[in-house]
């Protein structure tokens, strides 16, 4: 696949990578869940605790696991003007899990201290931004599609 | 809208004599978030279960219209494993026993 995406954004992408890489290794696999990241590791089981127990355990794991090793496809093919199918999938895959954070914080309540994938933007930075990658995951969809 | 129905809250205690676990019919759900496009989760469906567009989207739609639709069932071995890889594309999905 072909992708046409600006020096800035790709910049802004290497960025926001860097803070969800940090951001998914500052959490212990049996630790709290920051506010941000609960879409990230949802719930399996909604009336069987021993099962969501044990799915926890295991599954976070191999969610951060996988969610690392995607970050690491884009970071590697940051610059790159062609991308092979699994790059592709490793782009979409990042590209949700950022919107899915920033979305999930932009969202939270106004008295929540957290503040995640934010180094200092006000919050109609943070909307452009989400914004702009509900828009490259959409181009990212459609090509992939055809 | 979409935080407040995840968390777990009533064990279902096995009675002695039940038929096992591994042969209960489960559901596997996708709910509507606020966040995922409706593109993506076509995407996302095309591509885990092999569904057509149409199914797909039909699916998406009914997600989006109702809250939820069933996206795949079986055994609970196989609805974890659907639950798992819909949770590595960031779709909000749950299981449950097909009552």
């Amino acid at each position: 696949m072909e992708v046409k995406i600006g020096e800035e954004e790709r910049q802004l992408i290497g960025d926001l990578i860097d803070q969800l890489r940090e951001l998914l290794l500052a959490t212990s696999p049996e630790g709290k869940l920051d506010p941000s990241l609960r879409r990230l590791y949802p719930t399996a089981y909604v009336d069987d605790v021993r099962h969501e127990q044990e799915y926890q355990r295991s599954a976070r794991d191999q969610l951060l696991e996988r969610r690392l090793s995607h970050l690491d496809v884009v970071e590697a093919t940051l610059n790159d003007a062609e991308l092979d199918s699994d790059s592709v999938t490793a782009w979409i895959t990042t590209v949700n899990d950022l919107r899915l954070v920033l979305g999930t914080h932009l969202d939270v309540s106004e008295d929540d201290e957290s503040k995640i994938l934010d180094s200092g933007e006000p919050q109609e930075q943070q909307q452009a931004i989400y914004h702009y990658l509900s828009h490259l995951l959409g181009e990212f969809v459609e090509a992939a599609g055809r | 809208m979409s935080q407040t129905e995840s968390s777990p809250v009533v064990t279902d205690d096995e009675s002695p004599g039940s038929i096992t676990d591994e042969d209960t019919p489960w559901v596997v759900l996708v709910w509507n978030d606020p966040i995922n496009l409706m593109s993506y989760v076509v995407h996302v469906l095309q591509k885990l279960f092999g569904y057509s567009s149409e199914k797909a989207t039909q699916l998406m739609l009914d997600v989006h219209h109702k809250g939820r639709a069933v996206v795949s069932n079986g055994n609970r071995e196989k609805a974890e494993l659907d639950v798992f890889r819909l949770h590595e594309f960031g779709l909000w999905a749950t299981m449950q026993k097909d009552v």
